[in-house]
């Protein structure tokens, strides 16, 4: 097994199938071309991972569906959680008076 | 018929997959009663009724829709309905909406009996000549079509979204195709995911229909000052690596299939007609359960990526798990392992045919892991405040 998958090929992360090491080399031939990325930390099992350059309040991508936008600017190989990931529906916005 | 499982014909062509005597308690200060009489009689199964007075209008009216639910479910072949005899719920008109459903139905009130010795003594010598009876309907062979199945999960981790819950929406596909009922639940669980639900609705109708299902509940927890960071996704959720509501969603929704949603009902209603459902309720696993089991569920499927042991009384509740490690770690609980999906041993498509021939051998008899440890988790959603 290759340890993560991309789901769809529009998803700019990808989710661990195994405890995946920092500077591993991942070889991503899912997506729109074929890319390699390094780890650049421990991606723990069923969590996500960067496979490409996220801009501080891009859409984060998987299942090809918005899964909320990054708080920060997130590259390739990093974690993607609550740390740098902020859902949109979860805050309830007020409505305009 | 190879598709075919064995189960209890009940009056109204309905099929019940467990011969239980249901002891129901109109309200909770009758609940230990009624476990009283429940722990006396072998096919016995009380629920213990969280609610039933001091209510408002929209919470009455669920507990007593929810309560009737679970004595019309087929997997009940007689009920004892147990009142205390001032609350609000009046345990009379409980037995006599049950006793529409021509099953055997007797009530007794504990003020009127004389308390808690008195109504368990008549209560188990009155359960015991139910169970009698009961166990002498004989087993028959019945179609798939016969079949209510609510899907639910919870202890959701990623593995729930890649692996177990769109296995287990193909095998609700594959139950829908045999012209059998499946019901997809909780609400919360469809924010940010609306539009994959509204695609597969029926009509313009059941999409404005889920669409206002979703605003009513965000507007009940706003009305609170309430959102979902930190609370949806759970902790727990988080720690598996879901990081945001949608995520969860997402592939919660994926439990549906790929059917047509025919209608979208409110907590604990029965659904008329055949094919994919959808009903309001709470991401709260054991509320969302006891909401299924009332719209007649006779089996309820259960994935959770992080593990989890609940049960639910009269209902067996087969449970998934996505995570391989879960499944080693939690065999006790878990009844079935969909880890291999992710460990790429297996495909969606092999394991959804697995579900589905666990499905009519759970409905033909073999129990579930959580029937056998005895877990009877019961719990009715409340909306408003008590008085």
């Amino acid at each position: 097994m290759s340890g993560f998958i991309v789901i769809h090929k529009d998803d700019n992360v990808l989710t661990a199938l195994d405890s995946l090491q920092p500077s591993l080399d991942l070889l991503i031939t899912t997506g729109h071309e074929n890319q390699e990325i390094v780890t650049k930390e421990l991606i723990p099992f069923g969590h996500k991972c960067a496979i490409r350059d996220i801009t501080k309040g891009d859409k984060v991508i998987k299942y090809g569906e918005i899964i909320g936008i990054a708080t920060e600017d997130i590259h390739p190989g990093e974690h993607v959680h609550v740390h740098n990931l902020r859902s949109i529906r979860g805050t309830i916005k007020e409505e305009p008076q | 018929m190879k598709d075919n499982f064995w189960g209890y014909l009940r009056p109204n062509d309905k099929v019940g997959v467990r011969n239980h005597i249901a002891i129901i308690p109109s309200v909770s200060c009758a609940a230990a009663t009624a476990s009283k009489i429940a722990y006396q009689v072998a096919s016995a199964c009380a629920i213990m009724n969280n609610t039933g007075c001091d209510e408002i209008d929209i919470d009455l009216n669920q507990t007593r829709r929810t309560l009737i639910g679970f004595g019309k479910n087929p997997n009940v072949a007689a009920i004892l309905v147990v009142g205390l005899g001032c609350e609000v719920l009046s345990p009379v008109s409980l037995a006599e909406e049950i006793e529409k459903e021509g099953k055997p139905v007797e009530c007794l009130i504990i003020q009127e009996e004389g308390g808690t010795v008195r109504t368990v003594q008549k209560g188990v010598t009155i359960a015991q000549q139910m169970a009698t009876e009961a166990s002498r309907i004989n087993k028959r062979s019945f179609d798939p079509s016969h079949l209510i199945v609510g899907t639910q999960c919870g202890g959701s981790d990623a593995t729930s979204g890649l692996a177990a819950n769109p296995a287990l929406g193909v095998a609700s596909d594959i139950l829908v195709g045999h012209g059998a009922v499946s019901i997809l639940a909780e609400t919360p669980e469809w924010i940010g995911a609306e539009h994959w639900l509204t695609r597969h609705a029926m009509t313009k109708e059941v999409a404005d229909r889920i669409n206002s299902v979703v605003t009513r509940y965000e507007k009940r927890l706003k009305a609170f000052g309430e959102d979902f960071i930190g609370k949806q996704p759970s902790p727990g959720n988080m720690e598996g690596g879901l990081s945001t509501i949608e995520e969860k969603s997402l592939g919660c929704v994926a439990k549906g299939g790929n059917s047509t949603i025919r209608g979208v009902l409110e907590y604990g209603a029965q659904p008329r007609g055949k094919g994919l459902f959808v009903m309001d309720t709470p991401g709260n696993d054991i509320e969302s359960n006891t909401a299924l089991i009332a719209a007649g569920c006779q089996i309820l499927c259960f994935t959770t990526g992080r593990g989890t042991p609940v049960g639910a009384p009269i209902t067996p509740v087969i449970k998934i798990t996505g995570n391989p490690f879960t499944y080693e770690k939690m065999k006790n609980d878990i009844d079935f392992n969909a880890g291999t999906i992710v460990q790429q041993k297996e495909s969606i498509q092999d394991v959804a045919g697995r579900i589905f021939a666990e499905i009519l051998e759970v409905a033909s008899g073999k129990l579930t892991k959580a029937e056998i440890l005895g877990h009877h988790e019961f719990s009715i959603n409340r909306i408003g405040p008590s008085y």
